[in-house]
């Protein structure tokens, strides 16, 4: 059976364990019905040419585990930002983990989709931002269809949220293949002021299949800075879809840190609803061995005076392929927008390939837009300026692909994040890296 | 300490270095002039061990070892060091990490520890104070943006923490101010002894007011044709190498 075939005739016994009588579940029937129709994306589809799920979705993943797997943290701690104090909102399999969390509903909630959907209170917030900006695509109305956990994250006007928040999902490999599919949905109201760190982390070599849907709502005068971090095994897969809309002078950071994995796609959309708006879009990626990293953008300016800043670095060794789809709209009312893009690449091997793709569609006549995109090897000339000052070949090229990506750091404004960062770089690139940045 | 023979040395199959000899003595100091495109510079890329130019013939040897199948990060870790003419930007890495990264790297190769945090700093406030440079700098990247004469002036700041054995300047002037002049020459003049050599490769005598040569040698077409003492510089300078060059040919 394959697993669009698994996934439908499975629905039924989802529901069972669902409120079938909410409204909810009004979007939950829909969704399915729409992926029950489009299935999932194949290389036919524009959007995927250059990335194929086929690989993946051979595996026989187990779609809603029910062996209990208690996780220590010692087994865990590594995957935490531990060295600071956060709000963590953890998953194990799909399923919470309070033993490993650390909630609030002091002055903001920090807390678990599964009661956002079930209480009344939550109910305001779920009717007006649940399922809002989400596209109905393939995956996308997978997730929804399946919608059950996720983080809850409801910051309210003037509130500055201190210590970041960290959502964490782990698989445990107690079955041979899982696939999950969290659901996290973040409100920021007026002048509020959030950090987020996600990250999605495989405790096995088991095969892992998730499919993450997060909606980001920044409403006006709000900042959200949120960072990526996906170093995953190479047997784990991972469809991240982030939906983001901003109003008015609300200032929106995503940080997308590519180490790992098998496939990993992020789809990341960014509406601009009003004036003055800040995007922005950075991302490092450095695979090797036969990994593939998709980044597909989207910035929508709709309105006039707003900027966007997109900065994608990629490294890629032995194998494997990058993939970067850049898409800018600018409608005709977005005067005055500036939209800035840049993709800069590094093919470490010549049997590494990159697919890079700007896409400019401007409606508006006073703009101002910049794309640039670059491929290219290593500068000789520099190499030979470090071995000269008695820096070793290997190390200089590590330095050098470390200096080549430090231009997206510098923007990450949690210090820890950036050390670990950094640490993750010197160590995909084998090198002990004798200072920090 | 340094000793080339009859170097022959090809890029891209085009001979470049035409039967080169070279001899440097410790405490010395040898100024190369030379026409442009005579192969000043190839020779100074040669000795530091640059990949792209190939020795075809003849022997480079420093203090007697053959230095020739060493990489450049060896030969740097034996001593050599090369002040670019065009110091290469490296956007990211600053001035302060580079240099740290570049000393370490050479003490582990000599089988030390790395130099403490403590004295690197010292090291780093002396040298930079001995080469008058601002301490806005060191926290920027390296050579990015940096003025011409600026990026000279870190190379005499790199040479100064490095402390090598033989120095090659190549240009190390143009691009330098009345002032600046000044305060490399004087730098470099301070880093002078008895042990180390350095090879000053110059178009100017200006240089060698402040720097005084021991020996001068004008390089042309690949080879060395003429050797003489400070005085050659000046001559030459009045003169320019028409004269040499007609020589030559008779
Ligand atoms: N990588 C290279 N590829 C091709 N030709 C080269 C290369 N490097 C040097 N050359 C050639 O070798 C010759 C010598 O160059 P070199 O840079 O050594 O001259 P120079 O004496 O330093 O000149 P200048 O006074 O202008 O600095 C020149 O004709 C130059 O074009
Ligand atoms: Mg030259």
């Amino acid at each position: 059976m394959d697993l669009k075939e698994k996934i439908v005739s499975s629905y039924v016994a989802f529901e069972d364990g669902v409120n079938m009588n909410s409204d909810v579940h009004e979007i939950r029937s829909k969704a399915f019905q729409n992926f029950e129709k489009l299935g999932f994306p194949s290389k036919k589809i524009e959007a995927w040419k250059y990335t194929s799920l086929n690989a993946v979705l051979r595996e026989d993943y187990c779609l809603f585990p029910n062996k209990k797997k208690t996780v220590t943290l010692p087994q865990v701690k590594d995957h935490f930002i531990h060295d600071i104090d956060t709000y963590k909102v953890v998953f194990v399999d799909g399923k919470y983990s309070s033993f490993l969390s650390e909630t609030t509903h002091d002055n903001f909630d920090v807390c678990l989709m599964s009661s956002a959907l079930a209480k009344p209170k939550y109910k305001p917030i779920i009717e007006n931002y649940f399922n809002k900006v989400a596209k109905q695509d393939h995956l996308t109305s997978l997730n929804t269809a399946f919608v059950k956990e996720g983080a809850y994250i409801h910051i309210p006007r003037n509130t500055e949220v201190e210590k970041p928040i960290q959502i964490i999902n782990f698989t445990t490999g107690t079955e041979d293949a899982i696939m999950t599919q969290p659901r996290n949905l973040i409100v920021v109201e007026q002048n509020a002021y959030v950090q987020i760190i996600e990250r999605h982390q495989s405790l096995t070599q088991n095969a892992a299949l998730t499919n993450v849907v997060t909606e980001i709502f920044a409403d006006r005068y709000a900042t959200v800075d949120y960072y990526k971090i996906q170093n995953d095994h190479t047997s784990a897969s991972l469809v991240d879809n982030t939906f983001i809309e901003q109003q008015s002078e609300s200032t929106v950071a995503v940080h997308t840190f590519s180490f790992g994995g098998k496939v990993t796609r992020n789809n990341l959309n960014f509406y601009q609803m009003g004036k003055h708006i800040n995007s922005t879009l950075k991302g490092i990626t450095i695979i090797e061995g036969k990994q593939h990293v998709d980044h597909h953008t989207l910035v929508h300016h709709t309105a006039p005076n707003c900027e966007s800043h997109q900065d994608y670095k990629g490294i890629f060794n032995e194998r494997a392929v990058g993939v970067f789809n850049g898409k800018v709209v600018v409608e005709k009312d977005a005067q005055k927008t500036n939209a800035y893009q840049q993709n800069n690449n590094v093919l470490v091997s010549d049997r590494s390939t990159i697919n890079a793709k700007p896409q400019l569609e401007i409606f508006a006549d006073d703009v101002k837009c910049s794309h640039g995109c670059t491929t290219g090897q290593l500068d000789e000339q520099a190499l030979f300026y470090m071995q000269q000052r008695g820096i070793p070949k290997k190390e200089a090229r590590a330095l050098l692909m470390y200096a080549f990506a430090n231009t997206v750091l510098e923007s990450v404004k949690i210090p820890e994040v950036k050390e670990r960062i950094t640490k993750l770089i010197a160590m995909k690139l084998s090198v002990r890296i004798g200072f920090d940045l | 300490m340094l000793k080339i023979e009859n170097l022959h040395a090809e890029v891209e199959r085009k001979a470049i270095l035409k039967g080169l000899n070279l001899k440097v003595k410790p405490g010395e100091i040898h100024a190369i002039m030379g026409p442009n495109g005579a192969g000043k510079s190839t020779l100074a890329s040669v000795i530091a061990g640059k990949e792209d130019y190939e020795v075809t013939q003849g022997i480079i040897e420093l203090d007697g070892e053959d230095i020739s199948e060493l990489d450049p990060d060896e030969r740097a870790h034996a001593g050599i060091f090369l002040s670019f003419q065009y110091p290469v930007e490296i956007p990211g890495v600053t001035v302060t990490n580079f240099i740290k990264t570049a000393i370490n790297e050479s003490r582990k190769a000599q089988g030390l520890d790395e130099m403490s945090a403590k004295d690197m700093l010292k090291k780093i406030r002396q040298k930079s104070s001995l080469l008058e440079i601002d301490r806005k700098f060191l926290s920027r990247s390296l050579n990015e943006g940096f003025s011409g004469g600026e990026k000279k002036r870190n190379e005499i700041f790199q040479m100064a923490m490095l402390e090598p054995k033989l120095a090659i300047l190549d240009e190390t002037d143009s691009g330098l101010d009345i002032d600046a002049l000044r305060v490399v020459a004087n730098g470099v003049n301070t880093l002078k002894s008895s042990n180390n050599a350095i090879i000053v490769i110059t178009h100017y005598q200006r240089l060698l007011d402040h720097i005084i040569p021991d020996f001068v040698h004008v390089l042309h077409d690949g080879k060395i044709v003429k050797t003489g003492d400070a005085s050659l510089a000046h001559e030459l300078e009045a003169k320019g190498y028409d004269w040499i060059k007609e020589k030559i040919i008779s």
